[in-house]
């Protein structure tokens, strides 16, 4: 297959110092909220499985060259229903009290050699690049978000996978006692997503381990998470405990809820709209008018080969 | 309690000001930075749920003048209900301006296609006779039956109000279903109360015929 660099490639920036030190002082504020306090003063290291700040970032020519939103946007205006339905700051309050080390992800079903993977191992598998990507959610509001991570095909090379695997499923954790998410009734727990196997191959698609040079935060999918740059956010599952190869299509969480309003695919698409959003346009945060919305969230040269002769109406 | 008539000068001066206390929480949280990563969303949110709130506290006069007494009450129904539509009006204003930006195209098919958008499109339009008709004057052309009649209809825009909230959420629908609850309990008051009162008319006309 043929991968198209993307028209607006050009050296990466550096992540400008006026949102360093926001984030600086972003994180001092949040110290000083309670849940965090309560965190530091038992001892629990908080992001036990980095140690710091991630050194030599590769740069990657797949970075757009959009300004990123602030550390504190991405960190305080999320959707994590473990943590809540209720609103964009739910998982910033609820989501320290996450416990992310130990951790590990097993990867199994059709594989040749399934493995069970510690975070410290999965963040060897391969060099950690910065990825600046936009991220459209399926809410009509989009970010522009600077990750830590490396291609989700090195880790899937690990288990070789089997001649008839299609589909990639990912699990994500359920830890009960610091999700109250997990006791609503509309979701059916753990949350699934999965993606077809040339779309998890894809060079776009990365597992993601850090924001802004920096260890993930929890309520952003600690210690690792999925990125899939061209479907709407939902896709792109958090802090993932176990990854399945499959021949059948995997149930996915949000489409088992709502199966008319959230399909498998959810390429970002401005042609199918979703009963309560248009998904024409979509409002940058940060931004004052509405931008329209691009196919496949503007990653069309790379990805739209990938659904060459489907119906993309029927297959939303 | 019977207030004086300077008493409820003075109920109805500290009301207002109170009924503006929602706007003067965005203003402030406007110049202060305190409107989260998506601003226009915050306030089109606060806007609605206020225009709720206040709904809900206009219905709720009349049953509080029934089982407290206090009769005066209805001495400030007006003035809630005008914050109803006031609050209303700046939601509304707020989709049409901030978050549409007058993208009349967009609006209408919004309207036509998105259900919780025509419904609250429906309550919005149906209280604007009733802002229209509230003064002195207005009862007076009216009558007061028809006038009356007219104003019934803020219990069917109550419930459209509550049915937009319902279709406009995601997935979790404790707080509309906390809205319903209420509105439930404020309508049924009434149905119960037309019930009783029409059990003694027909008692008292069965009186009287035999």
């Amino acid at each position: 297959m043929l991968i198209k660099r993307p028209d607006d490639i050009a050296p990466s920036e550096i992540t400008p110092q006026a949102l360093f030190e926001g984030r600086r002082g972003f994180i001092k504020a949040a110290g000083a909220t309670a849940l965090v306090g309560a965190a530091l003063a038992a001892g629990l290291p908080r992001r036990a499985w980095a140690n710091g700040k991630f050194a030599d970032l590769q740069k990657s020519p797949y970075s757009v060259l959009e300004p990123p939103n602030s550390l504190r946007d991405i960190t305080t205006y999320n959707n994590f229903v473990e943590f809540g339905f209720g609103g964009k700051s739910q998982p910033a309050e609820r989501a320290g009290a996450m416990r992310t080390h130990p951790w590990t992800v097993g990867i199994e079903g059709l594989v040749q050699k399934p493995r069970t993977l510690a975070i410290e191992d999965v963040l060897k598998i391969a060099p950690l690049e910065e990825r600046i990507y936009r991220l459209r959610c399926v809410e009509g509001w989009s970010m522009v978000i600077p990750w830590v991570g490396f291609p989700l095909n090195a880790l899937l090379k690990q288990v070789e996978p089997l001649g008839n695997a299609k589909y990639v499923e990912f699990i994500t954790q359920m830890e009960p006692a610091a999700m109250p998410g997990l006791r609503l009734p509309y979701i059916d727990f753990p949350y699934t997503e999965g993606l077809r196997l040339d779309e998890a191959m894809h060079p776009l698609t990365i597992m993601a381990v850090g924001l802004y040079g920096d260890a993930l935060p929890n309520q952003n999918g600690a210690p690792l998470r999925l990125v899939v740059p061209w479907k709407y956010g939902f896709k792109s599952g958090k802090s993932i405990v176990k990854i399945r190869f499959t021949d059948k299509q995997p149930q996915t969480a949000w489409n088992q809820a709502q199966p008319d309003e959230y399909g498998f695919y959810a390429n970002v698409n401005p042609d199918v709209s979703h009963p309560r959003w248009s998904q024409e346009k979509e409002r940058r945060i940060g931004e004052f008018f509405k931008r329209k919305t691009l196919p496949f969230n503007g990653y069309a040269d790379q990805v739209a080969p990938l659904y060459a002769g489907m119906d993309l109406r029927k297959f939303y | 309690m019977q207030p004086t008539p300077r008493q409820i000068i003075a109920i109805k001066a500290a009301l207002f000001a109170a009924c503006l206390w929602p706007l003067a929480q965005l203003v402030w949280l406007g110049y202060v930075g305190g409107l989260g990563a998506n601003p226009i969303e915050y306030i089109t949110r606060h806007l609605g749920t206020w225009t709720l709130n206040f709904l809900l506290v206009t219905l709720a006069v009349t049953p509080l003048r029934h089982l407290s007494g206090w009769h005066w009450l209805i001495r400030l129904r007006r003035m809630l209900g005008l914050y109803v539509f006031f609050y209303a009006l700046l939601h509304f204003l707020t989709y049409l301006w901030l978050d549409q930006f007058f993208d009349w195209m967009s609006i209408v098919k919004d309207i036509a296609k998105r259900p919780f958008i025509t419904a609250g499109f429906t309550a919005f339009l149906l209280l604007i006779p009733l802002a229209a008709t509230s003064n002195a004057a207005m009862l007076k052309r009216l009558g007061g039956r028809r006038w009356a009649q007219l104003h019934r209809s803020a219990y069917a825009i109550a419930i459209i109000g509550v049915i937009h909230y319902w279709w406009l959420v995601k997935k979790d629908i404790t707080l509309p279903l906390v809205y319903a609850v209420l509105l439930g309990v404020l309508l049924g008051w009434r149905a119960a109360r037309l019930a009783r009162e029409r059990q003694r008319q027909l008692r008292a006309s069965i009186y009287e015929s035999g």
